[in-house]
């Protein structure tokens, strides 16, 4: 019992507060050499993508936010923040990883990441 | 699988379309590098005679821009010739040095104009008419205003000579046959097209041979067999193109006129494709674009592994894109006795039609004056219809068969399925309705994108337009103006005009009151919402900072490695030891890659890590150096030369002027990038004629010039004025940029807001109309008081900090 509810809790990690990710703009998450982009958008829902767009790696974090997607500064693809997947005629996947809010905490999964 | 490497050689329409066809049917297969011996992107040469006569830019005639690589991955090095095909290694060489492996190459090489051998036909002066480079030697020739003789009196000869008669030269065409475009004219119709040319200026010579051309190192003239020599300073050749074979043959591939290929496009190396005017299948070569095309799609599917497909020749109609002049020829039009042949005449009206006919079928038609049935006819030819029953009125057009004259609407509607609207595509009427319902299309721009009808010449603009009006109703108007973006039907002018009469003075408020369709708009509307906002309530309106590209937000210009350039300003072009020496330290301090001198008069350093970027910032204003904008749709550089200072030429203290333009103007935002340049005499070393705004020092003053362009478009700046003294050029020069500010639309660079607005208009408001030239002045000088400031030294004192910084760094172990 006891064993498994340390890690349902550890598995969430504490990234900071909701009110350092600026509306329609992202902040980001660093882990090794890996970089999560953890974007908010006008109506103050939380995504985290990998920082790469699929098509040259382009820095997500650095896009505009629009309703769920953000465009990627490089070439302007838009990736959808909550599937990470391509929109339009463009076609790959960012990875994603789960967000909650408790409070005024925000909180990240990375077990995909390993 | 891995992918395998296609290698292309040329960079022309016909592998362009190849690539269309093989993305979308395999787009995986190919790894895809191209080399192109023109240093640019795909463009559609058939629209070379608009750009020309001016009636067209050539952005305008971009196929495919760099954007387009960039999304399929394809390597294309520019400017790069092919010396060496090497088929044992299955490599090519470049050259400028580079090899490339391949598994399948695609030789389209294209065609070499003709140039006759005659004595002089290696002096300055003359030209060929093949590719842009041609175009724009001969468009930097008609600025002189002179004479010209064009050798060659076919579709491209004509074409040349009418764009350099536009261009203002006075011209004359010099034919060997005894009448005009005989290869697509009969005589009468060539008589018909001679007398036109030559009421509108232009002389013809038929039934003339050129002999030598006359000068000393440089063209003076071009003398005739019969001993004529016509005055002249510039002479275009345009006698035929030969394919471009040297290569091909060098690597031991079979050529006659041609390379050799058999009916799926490969040579006798069957990894090894040729398409294109290089290009000879079943003892033919092709120089329209049709069978191009059609070589196009056969060579994708053959590269994709299905060699099923195989190349169907189609007699291609032919049509003269000088404006005013309508003719139509499609098919054979010799006389013999199996033949039988239907003439209309109407010399008042210079109307001649003339439709061949054989067993009851159509197998040629000529028309001059009145195109109007050339589509219709064509589609009977080709369908092989028995026109027996109609011979009587065939003649007179398809609003003669059955019963009352047709609309042009009506016209399109009775046009059967199969009927081919778009030559240049081979684009039926089933396809564009077909694409348009199901695709839910309703803009010509879609239709173009998905259909590639009225893509390439355009002559079919207005029947894709009619169809498009009979397939969607009246909800299509084909004047309505282009949508901003997705997210709202106003054009960019209708946007501007109402946050104006509106009010709006935030981002939500013009969504609310202009309809947005989407809840906080796209990537497209909202820098440039937040544009028109700053620019027109510079007192009021909050910078949306989410709504600017992240080079306005973080001040630094984001290069493809995710990490960013910085530039500080250098006012006028001019620094100092201890400016060079403090970016020598920030170099060395940040380890900063690359560091490069820019076009602009400036140093640009390059490779700078994200988070680096307000220390480098703090360092560098320390030595007292600002932002130079370098990423800004704004201001950038103000380029001078020496001028008075030290230049034994110079008129004026031109580096004075810039430096003042500079520290008056900085900071300003514009709706796209502005850069300016102040040269001391005509010699202008600056450049300031192909600059957005430029000024030549003269001896009585200041000349201020405007509108000009240097990048996908090269064009010299247009005249605003001339002042006598410096303060008076700045506040015209400001009022100028002013009034841009007020009017351009986002991204529209000044040439293209100018060319929008009309020049007089522009010269009438800032040289003539004095109080407005002073309202405009003293509206950007009451915007500079919200703008001048430095945004470097405002983030190094903690603007935005939350830009640079993650948010949280875990180690490693974190989640164990």
């Amino acid at each position: 019992m006891n064993a498994i509810s340390v890690v349902t809790t550890e598995k969430w990690i504490d990234i900071g507060e909701t009110s350092d990710v600026p509306r329609r703009g992202a902040r980001c998450v660093k882990k090794g050499d890996t970089t999560i982009a953890v974007f908010r958008t006008q109506d103050d829902n939380f995504f985290a993508l990998e920082d790469k767009c699929p098509h040259k790696n382009g820095p997500l974090s650095n896009g505009i936010v629009h309703d769920g997607c953000v465009t990627c500064p490089l070439h302007n693809w838009v990736i959808s923040l909550k599937t990470g997947s391509a929109q339009g005629a463009d076609e790959g996947e960012t990875k994603t990883f789960p967000v909650k809010v408790e409070g005024e905490r925000l909180l990240i999964d990375l077990e995909d990441l390993f | 699988m891995s992918k395998q490497k296609l290698v292309i050689i040329g960079n022309g329409m016909a592998p362009g379309r190849m690539l269309e066809h093989l993305f979308e049917q395999s787009p995986d297969a190919f790894d895809v590098t191209i080399f192109n011996a023109e240093p640019r992107v795909n463009y559609d040469r058939i629209m070379l005679s608009p750009v020309l006569s001016g009636e067209k830019s050539f952005e305008e005639i971009i196929i495919h821009g760099d954007g387009w690589y960039i999304k399929h991955g394809i390597m294309l090095y520019k400017g790069h010739k092919i010396v060496d095909i090497s088929r044992e290694a299955k490599t090519v060489t470049s050259d400028q040095g580079v090899t490339e492996s391949y598994d399948k190459l695609v030789i389209a090489t294209g065609s070499n104009p003709f140039i006759i051998p005659m004595p002089g036909h290696d002096m300055a002066g003359v030209l060929s008419y093949r590719d842009l480079d041609d175009v724009t030697a001969m468009m930097l020739a008609a600025q002189s205003r002179q004479k010209a003789v064009v050798i060659g009196g076919g579709l491209l000869g004509l074409e040349a000579a009418a764009g350099l008669q536009a261009r203002g030269m006075e011209v004359t065409v010099v034919h060997l046959m005894p009448t005009l475009m005989e290869r697509q004219l009969d005589p009468s119709a060539g008589y018909l097209l001679q007398e036109e040319l030559e009421s509108r200026g232009i002389n013809v010579k038929t039934g003339a041979n050129s002999k030598r051309i006359v000068g000393d190192k440089k063209v003076e003239g071009l003398e005739l067999e019969n001993g004529e020599i016509i005055d002249c300073s510039l002479i275009v050749m345009a006698v035929g193109i030969r394919p471009n074979i040297g290569l091909a043959q060098e690597a031991d591939l079979k050529v006659e006129r041609g390379i050799i290929v058999d009916q799926a496009m490969r040579t006798i190396d069957p990894d090894i494709l040729s398409l294109g005017e290089c290009t000879q299948i079943d003892g033919q070569v092709y120089g329209l674009v049709a069978p191009l095309y059609e070589m196009a799609r056969v060579a994708a599917h053959t590269l994709g592994g299905d060699d099923s497909h195989s190349f169907v020749h189609q007699d291609t109609a032919t049509k003269l894109k000088v404006t005013g002049v309508d003719l139509f020829s499609v098919g054979d039009f010799a006389e013999g006795d199996d033949r039988d042949e239907i003439v209309l005449r109407d010399a008042n009206a210079g109307i001649y039609k003339r439709i061949i006919l054989k067993d009851d079928k159509i197998i040629g038609t000529v028309l001059y004056g009145e195109t109007s049935d050339g589509a219709w006819l064509n589609d009977l030819k080709k369908k092989g219809t028995d026109v027996s029953e109609m011979r009587d009125t065939l003649i007179f057009g398809q609003a003669y068969q059955g019963g009352a004259a047709m609309d042009p609407m009506a016209a399109v509607a009775a046009l059967p399925d199969d009927a081919e609207i778009c030559g240049c595509n081979g684009i039926c009427k089933s396809k564009i309705v077909g694409t348009i319902n199901d695709m839910g299309l309703t803009s010509l721009d879609e239709v173009r994108a998905h259909t590639k009808a009225s893509a390439s010449c355009g002559t079919c603009t207005g029947l894709v337009e009619q169809l498009m009006t009979l397939t969607l109703g009246d909800s299509f108007d084909p004047n309505a103006v282009q949508s901003m973006c997705p997210c709202t039907d106003l054009g960019h002018g209708d946007v501007r005009r109402l946050i104006k009469a509106k009010e709006l003075k935030t981002i939500p408020a013009v969504m609310q009151e202009l309809e947005w369709k989407t809840s906080c708009g796209c990537a497209k509307c909202r820098p440039a919402l937040n544009y028109y906002l700053v620019a027109d309530w510079p007192d009021v309106y909050a910078d949306d900072y989410q709504s600017r590209y992240i080079n306005e937000r973080v001040h630094a210009n984001i290069q493809k490695d995710g990490t960013y350039s910085v530039v500080p300003r250098m006012w006028g072009g001019m620094t100092s030891s201890k400016e060079l020496r403090a970016i020598a330290d920030v170099v060395d301090k940040f380890e900063i890659p690359s560091v490069k001198v820019t076009g602009g008069q400036r140093i640009d350093m390059l490779g700078i890590k994200k988070e680096d970027l307000p220390a480098v910032w703090a360092d560098l204003g320390q030595a007292g150096f600002v932002s130079g904008q370098a990423y800004a749709k704004g201001l950038r550089t103000v380029k001078t030369c020496v001028g008075t200072n030290w230049c034994r030429f110079g008129t004026q203290d031109s580096t004075g002027l810039g430096i003042k333009l500079e520290k008056f103007m900085w900071g300003s935002w514009t709706p796209a990038k502005l850069k300016l340049a102040v040269s001391g005499c005509p010699r202008n070393c600056a450049e300031a004629t192909c600059k957005d705004i430029g000024i030549i020092c003269v001896d009585s003053g200041f000349e201020i010039h405007f509108a000009g362009a240097a990048g996908l478009d090269i064009k010299g700046t247009e005249v605003l004025g001339s002042v006598p003294t410096e303060n008076e050029a700045l506040e015209h020069v400001v009022a100028l940029a002013q009034m841009y500010r007020e009017q351009g639309f986002y991204l529209e660079r000044i040439y293209k807001w100018a060319a929008r607005i009309g020049l007089d208009e522009i010269r009438k408001q800032i040289m003539e109309d004095h109080d407005r030239r002073k309202d405009y002045f003293d509206r950007f000088v009451f915007s500079q008081k919200f703008a001048q400031v430095d945004p470097w030294s405002e983030r190094v004192s903690g603007k935005d900090k939350h830009e640079f910084n993650p948010m949280a760094t875990l180690d490693l172990e974190a989640a164990e």
